[in-house]
C-alpha cells in the first residue's frame, strides 16, 4: 500500500509486528465554506485546495451532496497542513468560516476558533420557502435576525459583506463566491497570484476575466475594511418583526348557499375547514385559522365571509408605520 | 493572517503523479487500474458518481452500464465474472437489499473474473431511509468486508479486493461512507493492469446452486472463510501502530482518522477488513494494552466479535451505535472513559439556526402533482425521490415512504385493509422501472381499487440527473431505446390511463377525480421534465402587480422557493414578490392566484 504519511507495518517474518506510530501531528489550517445549494460552495472549496495542494501540503475537503441541489444547506471543510486526519473540522477549531449567505454564516458560527476566527460572510439573504408559511396579521418572517455589528462583537475578526451586490456591480451576479475568495485570500498568505492562477481552473472559460476582477474587488475590500472599517448591515435585517396582536377571526358561512363542493376544504392551507354531518362547511379548528380569506375567495357561491376583528386594522397601521 | 503551516513530505514524491480525487472517484480509479470489464450500477447517493466516475475512462477499456435497479446490476456483474472477466457493481447500503438475493447464492458460488461490490453507507443519513451497517451483510453472507479510511485507501484496497477475489474465488465488498465518498484528497494513481478474459469455466456443481450442489458449496464457503482469516492475520492492510500501552484502540475504515485526530500518539490496531477478523492478531494486539476501546461506527461489528473471542472491550457505552462520528463525538467519549482530560467547556453564544430543509426547486413539476393529491383527499402511499419532499408543510401530500418501489404494494394492502379514503400511490419514473412494476401488475392482477401517480419527470432527478431505459440515453450518453410507460401500463392489463401536462393545474384536478372515481386500477402520468436535468429549463420569470396582491398566499401553497414575502403588507399579512432569477415562468403561482395579480414580468412596472 502507497501511503505516503503514515508508518505501515511489515510482515517480513509472516507476523504482524507493531512499528512506531506516526510522528505527532502538527496543526492543519481548517477553512469551513457554507451557504446554499447552487451558490458555487464547492467551486470555492475545490480552489483553495487545488491551490494548497500545489503547495505541497495534504489536503482534505469533505463535503455534502444530495440535497445541495434541492435549496438546502451546503457546507465543505477544507483542511491542509503536513499531515491531515480528520476530513472534518472539529466545532471550534475552524480558522477561518466563509458563507456566501447571512443565515448559514450564523448556523456554522459556533464551529469557528473563539478566540482567533476569521469569519468572512456575505450579506445575501437567501430566504426559504419554510421561513414565510405563516399567514397570521403580524407574523414574523422565520429568518435570522442577528445583524453585523451583533456578529461582530461576538467574534475575533467578522466582516460581512455585500459580495454579491459587488459581483452583480460587475456584470456577473455569479460571480459573488470569487468575491469572498479574494476576501478569504487575505487571510491566507498565498502569494495573489497563486490564488488567480487556480481560480482560473475552476470557472468557465468565458467568465474568467469578469471572476478575476471579483477576486481583486473582495482582497481590497478587506484590505480597506481593515484599515477604515465600514459599516454593513444586511439591509432586511432592520426591518423589525410586525407588532404581534391578539385578534379573533369570525367565519360567517351561509349554509344555504354551501353546495358542498368541498373547494375550501381542500385549500384551506391551514386544513381547519370540513363538511359537516349535512356536507355543509364548518370551521372544524377555530384556533388554528388565520383569517387568511382564501376561502372567502375561492367560494364560487359567496357562502362564506371572513370577519377580522378591529385589531387587524392596527396592526396594518403598525406595519405601515415600520415601513415609513 | 494565518500563517499557512509549514510544508511537506509530499511535494518531495515528483515521481507520484497525485491527484485530488473524492473517495467515489478513487474506489472507480481502483477498478479501472484492477483490469475491471463491466462495472454495473443503479445510482444512490453516496455511491452515484462511482459509476459516473468509470464511465469516464474509455469504452474500449470496460463496459459501464446505469441498470434498472441494484439487483439488475450485480447480476450483470456477476455474469461478467462468470464469463471470466473482472467485474464491479456499486450500490448504496440500501441497495444491497435489492440485490441481497443474488448477493447470498453468488456468495456460494464464488467467481472466475474477480467480483467486486462498492457498498456505500450513510452513517448520520443525509440522504437515505435508514442507517443499517453493511458489514453486517459481510458477516451474514461470509464474504470479506475491506474498508478504506481516506481515498488513497478508496483506490489501493478496490485494486487489493480484485486480487482477492480471484485469490480466494469470493466476491469481494469495498464498504465506504458518506464521509469517504465525498472527502477529496490527493491520490498516487497508476496505471492500468489488463486481465484477459479467463473465459467461461463450465462447472454446474459450483454454478448452479440446486440443492445438492448448494450444501457442498457451503462448505467450501465455511473452508475459505478460514483461508481468509488466515490470510488477514498477516496481511499488511492491517496496521499496528504502537503507542502508550496503558490502552489501544481497534477501528477501521472512516472511524480511523478521527480516532487520530483526537489521540496522535495512542496505540491503534486499525483493520482493513472489518469481516472477516484475525483472532490471533487480536489476540496478540488486546494483551499488549490495559485497556482496548473499540472505535466504529454503527452496529458494535468488532466489539461483539471480540466478546466472542473471551477479549474485554470497551465501545459501544462511550461511541452511538447511531449517527455519524466527529472528532467530538470521539472525544466525548473518549473523555468519558478518562482516557482524554476533559476540555473546559465555553459558554458559546445561543443563535437559533435557521431551518432551512430542502425543498423542490422552482417549476418543478411535482410540486402541481402534489397540489392535486393534497387536494383531492386521498390516503397516499409515497416512495423515493425529490417528490417525497412533499411529505413536507405546505404540500404536505404524502402519508408514507418505505422503500424504492413500496408505494403501489403499499396502496394495494391499504386498498385491500379498507381505508376509508380514495387511496393513491406516487412514485417517479425511475423508481417505477427499478421496483414499481412488480407492484402495478399486482394490482392489476389482484384488482386492487387504487389510482397510481407515475410522475415523470424523465430522469433520475434525486441523485443528481441519471440517465434510465425510460430517458432515451445510457450512461455514456448513446442513444437507447425508450420505454413507453402507456403502453407498457397497458400490457400490463390497466384499462384506465391517461397522461397529463403537470403544468396545467386544472387537468391535474380534473384527470385526478376521474381516476379516483374509476372503480380498479387508474394509473395518471405527469409528463413535464425535471427543471435541472439534463438540462436546467429557464422561462419568462413571472412578477406580482403589488397593488393587486391582497396577502391570501394562496400561492404560497405551492412551497415554491421564488415565492418569499415582500416588504407591503394588507390586513396585516405579507404580500408576495417573485425572485426573479429563481422564477421559470412555469405559472402555477398565477394559476391558483385568487385576484389575478401575478403576470409576465416583462409587463409588470417593478
Amino acid at each position: 500500500m502507497s501511503r505516503p504519511t503514515a508508518s505501515t507495518s511489515s510482515a517480513k517474518d509472516g507476523q504482524l509486528r507493531p512499528t512506531a506510530a506516526a510522528a505527532k501531528a502538527r496543526e492543519p489550517m481548517n477553512v469551513l465554506i457554507v451557504g446554499v445549494g447552487g451558490q458555487g460552495v464547492i467551486m470555492v472549496s475545490k480552489a483553495l485546495a487545488s491551490l494548497a495542494q500545489s503547495k505541497g501540503y495534504q489536503v482534505k475537503q469533505s463535503e455534502v451532496h444530495g440535497m445541495a441541489k434541492r435549496g438546502g444547506t451546503v457546507f465543505s471543510h477544507v483542511r491542509f497542513g503536513p499531515q491531515v486526519w480528520s476530513p472534518t473540522i472539529p466545532k471550534g477549531e475552524a480558522d477561518i468560516l466563509v458563507a456566501l449567505e447571512w443565515a448559514e454564516g450564523l448556523r456554522w458560527l459556533p464551529f469557528l476558533k473563539p478566540d482567533t476566527g476569521i469569519f468572512i460572510c456575505d450579506t445575501k439573504r437567501i430566504v426559504p420557502p419554510f421561513a414565510c408559511l405563516n399567514r397570521r396579521p403580524g407574523a414574523p418572517l422565520r429568518y435570522s435576525r442577528e445583524t453585523p455589528a451583533e456578529v461582530r462583537a461576538q467574534v475575533a475578526e467578522a466582516y460581512a459583506i455585500d459580495a454579491t451586490r459587488m459581483a452583480e456591480e460587475l456584470g456577473n451576479e455569479r460571480a459573488a463566491n470569487v468575491v469572498l475568495i479574494g476576501a478569504l485570500s487575505t487571510a491566507l498568505d498565498f502569494p495573489a497570484g497563486d490564488w488567480e492562477k487556480s481560480l482560473a481552473q475552476f470557472v468557465p472559460k468565458k467568465t474568467i476575466a469578469v471572476n478575476l476582477d471579483a477576486f481583486r474587488l473582495g482582497r481590497s475590500w478587506i484590505e480597506e475594511a481593515r484599515t477604515n472599517p465600514v459599516v454593513t448591515e444586511a439591509p432586511a435585517a432592520k426591518a423589525a418583526a410586525l407588532a404581534h396582536v391578539p385578534y379573533s377571526v369570525r367565519l360567517e358561512i351561509t349554509p344555504e348557499w354551501c353546495k358542498s363542493c368541498d373547494i375550501c376544504v381542500k385549500l384551506c392551507p391551514e386544513r381547519c375547514l370540513r363538511l359537516n354531518a349535512e356536507r355543509i362547511v364548518e370551521l372544524a379548528q377555530p384556533e388554528k385559522c388565520t383569517g387568511c380569506r382564501l376561502c372567502e375567495l375561492l367560494c364560487p357561491d359567496f357562502a362564506i365571509r371572513v370577519h377580522l376583528d378591529s385589531a387587524v386594522v392596527a396592526i396594518a397601521a403598525a406595519a405601515q408605520e415600520t415601513k415609513a | 493572517m494565518h500563517a499557512v503551516p509549514e510544508t511537506v513530505e509530499l511535494s518531495k514524491r515528483p515521481d507520484q503523479d497525485l491527484r485530488p480525487l473524492t473517495g467515489n472517484e478513487a474506489i472507480a480509479r481502483g477498478a479501472w487500474e484492477a483490469g475491471v470489464r463491466v462495472a454495473a450500477a443503479y445510482p444512490g447517493t453516496p455511491s452515484t458518481e462511482i459509476m459516473e466516475s468509470l464511465a469516464g475512462y474509455p469504452a474500449e477499456d470496460l463496459h459501464a452500464q446505469w441498470s434498472t435497479n441494484e439487483k439488475v446490476a450485480l447480476d450483470v456483474a456477476i455474469g461478467a465474472s462468470f464469463a471470466g472477466s473482472r467485474a464491479f457493481a456499486s450500490m448504496k447500503h440500501v441497495g444491497l437489499n435489492v440485490a441481497a438475493d443474488a448477493f447470498m447464492s453468488q456468495a456460494y458460488i464464488g467467481v472466475n473474473g474477480g467480483l467486486v461490490l462498492a457498498v456505500c453507507d450513510d452513517p448520520g443519513i443525509h440522504s437515505s431511509q435508514n442507517e443499517q451497517d453493511t458489514r453486517i451483510y459481510g458477516q451474514f453472507a461470509t464474504v470479506p468486508v475491506l474498508e478504506p479510511s481516506d481515498a488513497q485507501e478508496a483506490l489501493d484496497l478496490t485494486k487489493l479486493a480484485f486480487d482477492l477475489s480471484e485469490q480466494f474465488d469470493t466476491m469481494v465488498i469495498v464498504r465506504g461512507t458518506t464521509r469517504l465518498s465525498h472527502t477529496r484528497s490527493p491520490v498516487a494513481i497508476g496505471p492500468r493492469t489488463e486481465h484477459p478474459t479467463r473465459g467461461f469455466l463450465e462447472n454446474p456443481a459450483k454454478n448452479v446452486m440446486i440443492p445438492a450442489h448448494a450444501r457442498r458449496r457451503h462448505v467450501a464457503v465455511i473452508e475459505r472463510e478460514a483461508k481468509l482469516k488466515a490470510y488477514l492475520e498477516t496481511a499488511p492492510i492491517n496496521r499496528w501502530e504502537t503507542g502508550d500501552a496503558s490502552f489501544g484502540v481497534i477501528t477501521a475504515g472512516t472511524c480511523y482518522p478521527y480516532v487520530r485526530e483526537v489521540l496522535p500518539n495512542a496505540s491503534v490496531l486499525k483493520l482493513g477488513a472489518s469481516w472477516p477478523l484475525p483472532d490471533d492478531l487480536l489476540r496478540r494486539y488486546c494483551a499488549s494494552v490495559e485497556r482496548v476501546f473499540v472505535v466504529e461506527e454503527l452496529e458494535p461489528v468488532i466489539e461483539k466479535e471480540l466478546r466472542a473471542l473471551g477479549i474485554k472491550v470497551e465501545g459501544k457505552q462511550f461511541f452511538p451505535r447511531e449517527g455519524e462520528f466527529s472528532p467530538e463525538i470521539l472525544r466525548a467519549g473518549f473523555e468519558r472513559a478518562g482516557v482524554l482530560e476533559p476540555r473546559a467547556q465555553r459558554a458559546g453564544w445561543a443563535l437559533e439556526p435557521l431551518a432551512r430543509p430542502p425543498v423542490l426547486c422552482a417549476g418543478c413539476p411535482h410540486t402541481s402533482s402534489f397540489m392535486a393529491v393534497r387536494a383531492s383527499g386521498a390516503r397516499v402511499a409515497g416512495d423515493i425521490g425529490c417528490y417525497t419532499l412533499a411529505c413536507l408543510d405546505p404540500l404536505r401530500g404524502l402519508d408514507t415512504t418505505v422503500s424504492m418501489g413500496s408505494s403501489i404494494g403499499n396502496a394495494i394492502g391499504m386498498a385491500m385493509a379498507g381505508d376509508t379514503k380514495p387511496v393513491m400511490a406516487t412514485i417517479g419514473d425511475s423508481t417505477f422501472l427499478h421496483a414499481g412494476i412488480p407492484g402495478l401488475i399486482n394490482a392489476v392482477y389482484n384488482q386492487a381499487n387504487i389510482t397510481v401517480l407515475l410522475l415523470d419527470n424523465h430522469i433520475t432527478a434525486m441523485t443528481g440527473g441519471q440517465e434510465h431505459p425510460g430517458t432515451g440515453k445510457t450512461l455514456r450518453g448513446e442513444e437507447a431505446p425508450k420505454v413507453d410507460y402507456e403502453a407498457l401500463v397497458r400490457a400490463i392489463g390497466v384499462k384506465w390511463v391517461r397522461s397529463v401536462d403537470s403544468y396545467d393545474l386544472a387537468q391535474m384536478y380534473q384527470t385526478l377525480r376521474e381516476a379516483i372515481a374509476y372503480r380498479g386500477v387508474s394509473v395518471i402520468i405527469s409528463n413535464r421534465p425535471c427543471v435541472l436535468d439534463p438540462v436546467k429549463i429557464k422561462g419568462p420569470a413571472l412578477a406580482i402587480v403589488n397593488e393587486q396582491c391582497n396577502a391570501c398566499q394562496s400561492c404560497m401553497n405551492l412551497g415554491c422557493p421564488a415565492l418569499t414575502w415582500g416588504k407591503d403588507t394588507f390586513e396585516g399579512r405579507h404580500k408576495v414578490k417573485i425572485d426573479q432569477s429563481l422564477c421559470i415562468g412555469c405559472t402555477l403561482c398565477a394559476q391558483v392566484c385568487t385576484v389575478d395579480c401575478i403576470k409576465p414580468a416583462a409587463t409588470v412596472a417593478q
